[in-house]
């Protein structure tokens, strides 16, 4: 039976097994990226090969510049995912050190409370989370978006947060006590560079659901000017979508920057899903 | 510390989180479950009880749409739990070897599509899947299967698994990274017990593996379960509002859109909308009781 650790066959299987699977799972992402390269006719010959020097293009590149105003729907993207993140960590980890360091009445049935969204989705108020953008003027700005992403994201973070918080030696917090610091400045100069990991793994969590999201960009901000970059490249395709140069061209500037995002943080937010924090 | 004042720093700490919270996410749930109780009358918001559900339920025009929407995204559902959790359960496996070269290679590329927005995802296999570009019937036909080959995402019986698969091919990465947390954190001692006791291999994966991963596997069910019920983009951005062809791939996510928004010569009805959105908030209140108190509960729990 002990060969079965050592099997050359089962380990000739297991990476047959992977190396399908990659191919499956990387094979779309591959055929965009080359064909956004090529033009027109060389995609329908020979949609599987490589650009060479005699199919190369950049038509759809330009046509996407010249059309599409991505650079604008890049920066919407940017500013609302940087925004909704440090809002999601400051007023996360300040709550979480609430119901992590002081006893109070009511501190288990504020902690319920908060929990209670990490399972409902905010998507089943939209009708009235509209109706609340339409009455306070914030609907078609880039606010709306940002509010709702903080208040998607707060619930996770505050469970999360306040699991590492309760780590966080009551020795040093104490010396920082008699030493006459204010429990504001031992929040922020003692327990929040402390807990740095945690807070890198509650943004990486966030910030590709919020990059990607399409229903409350559409809902709540569809002009023009605060379109993010997964609407505006929706739409740029629904409009474009019988010229195939430019609609592989706007998929692959779609893909690029979630592709780099995730380069530079993949290892944290693979460590941040394996270490269990989403027990 | 009994001394009974207030510490406004407290108030402090939780109060940004708290406000936010309550006003952008909760307070508009409730207030989307009370305007399901209203309907609008000459301009005027009438209060009419749970008659906007009667409507639902049992109004042949609306019924019908209803109990489509609700039948395709159990189905959808259904494909998840059968192809994309046990995909992600034997990659996860896989993975776990210990002495598998590349494992963080895999990883890494096996969890890209799930970075991948669904107007990326859609719109690839919407050019993939395509007659008109035919890379999916050339490789088909590059193994002798052509005859296989239809336009999926336009026919009727077809469409709706398609998605659901497309959706499957998105996510896998997440079972697979947690049940590979899981994995990785059954102590070796356990293992070693087993191999004294002659359990190796694929029966250890069976019997000593397995029922020490129940619970991961609980979490995994309860996240697929909540996210296929308001799932809106995939549908949405490869079959559009109407969820075509003939609503075949209508699940509740489109249809509250295009109840609440309108569409073609259809008015907007927010009430409407959020009687919808009403009975999308039970059946995902239904499913995560089920799973805290009927299987998080009850399932045994190995002290590791």
């Amino acid at each position: 039976m002990h060969k079965a650790r050592t099997n050359p066959f089962n380990t000739v299987g297991m990476h047959g097994a992977l190396i399908l699977y990659t191919l499956i799972a990387l094979f779309p992402v591959f055929v965009i990226l080359i064909n956004s390269f090529k033009a027109r006719k060389a995609i329908f010959r020979e949609p599987l090969a490589l650009p060479d020097s005699d199919s190369f293009s950049l038509i759809g590149y330009q046509t996407v510049m010249r059309q599409g105003d991505f650079l604008l729907y890049f920066q919407n993207s940017m500013i609302v995912t940087v925004a909704s993140l440090f809002f999601i960590l400051l007023f996360g980890a300040m709550a979480a050190f609430a119901l992590a360091e002081y006893r109070f009445k009511g501190n288990l049935l504020m902690g319920l409370y908060l929990a209670l969204g990490i399972m409902i989705p905010i998507r089943i108020g939209t009708v009235a989370i509209l109706e609340m953008m339409v009455a306070t003027g914030l609907v078609n700005t880039l606010w709306a978006l940002i509010l709702v992403y903080t208040a998607q994201g707060l619930p996770l973070a505050v469970f999360i947060l306040s699991e590492f918080m309760r780590q966080v030696s009551d020795d040093l917090k104490n010396a920082g006590r008699i030493d006459g610091l204010s429990e504001y400045t031992i929040f922020f100069r003692l327990v929040l560079p402390l807990v740095r990991p945690a807070l890198a793994t509650v943004a990486v969590f966030n910030m590709i659901p919020i990059w990607n999201d399409l229903w409350f960009p559409l809902i709540l901000a569809p002009a023009e000017e605060t379109k993010t970059l997964t609407l505006g490249s929706q739409v740029f395709i629904g409009q474009f979508v019988t010229d195939w140069n430019a609609v592989l061209s706007a998929l692959s500037m779609a893909i690029l920057p979630v592709l780099i995002l995730y380069v530079i943080f993949s290892r944290q937010l693979i460590r941040g899903i394996t270490s269990g924090a989403v027990k | 510390m009994s001394v009974p004042r207030i510490r406004w720093h407290i108030i402090v700490f939780l109060a940004p989180a708290t406000l936010v919270y309550t006003a952008v996410m909760i307070f508009p749930l409730f207030n989307t479950l009370r305007l399901a109780l209203y309907s609008e009358v000459a301009q005027a918001r009438v209060f009419v009880g749970l008659e906007n559900f009667r409507t639902l339920f049992f109004d042949p025009i609306w019924s019908e749409q209803f109990w489509n929407a609700l039948g395709n995204n159990f189905w959808f559902f259904l494909i998840h739990m059968l192809v994309q959790n046990p995909i992600g359960i034997a990659l996860a496996a896989i993975l776990s070897h210990p002495r598998l070269r590349f494992a963080a290679l895999y990883r890494s590329a096996i969890f890209i599509p799930t970075i991948l927005s669904f107007v990326i995802v859609g719109f690839a296999w919407k050019l993939i899947l395509s007659p008109i570009w035919g890379i999916a019937p050339s490789m088909l036909d590059a193994v002798g299967l052509k005859f296989l080959f239809a336009p999926w995402l336009g026919k009727e019986e077809y469409a709706l698994t398609t998605l659901a698969l497309i959706s499957v091919w998105q996510f896998v990465g997440i079972p697979m990274m947690l049940i590979y947390a899981a994995l990785l954190s059954i102590p070796d001692e356990i293992l070693e017990a087993g191999e004294i006791d002659g359990i190796t291999g694929m029966s250890a994966f069976w019997k000593v593996k397995l029922p020490l991963i129940l619970p991961s596997i609980g979490i995994i069910s309860i996240l697929t379960f909540v996210g296929n019920f308001n799932a809106f983009d995939l549908i949405y951005v490869a079959q559009g509002a109407l969820a075509g062809p003939d609503f075949s791939t209508d699940i509740l996510g489109t249809f509250m859109y295009r109840t609440f928004f309108g569409f073609q010569l259809q008015l907007g009805n927010p009430h409407m909308g959020s009687a919808i959105a009403g009975a999308m908030f039970a059946i995902i209140l239904v499913g995560v009781c089920i799973y805290l108190f009927g299987i998080q509960t009850r399932m045994r729990r190995y002290q590791l």
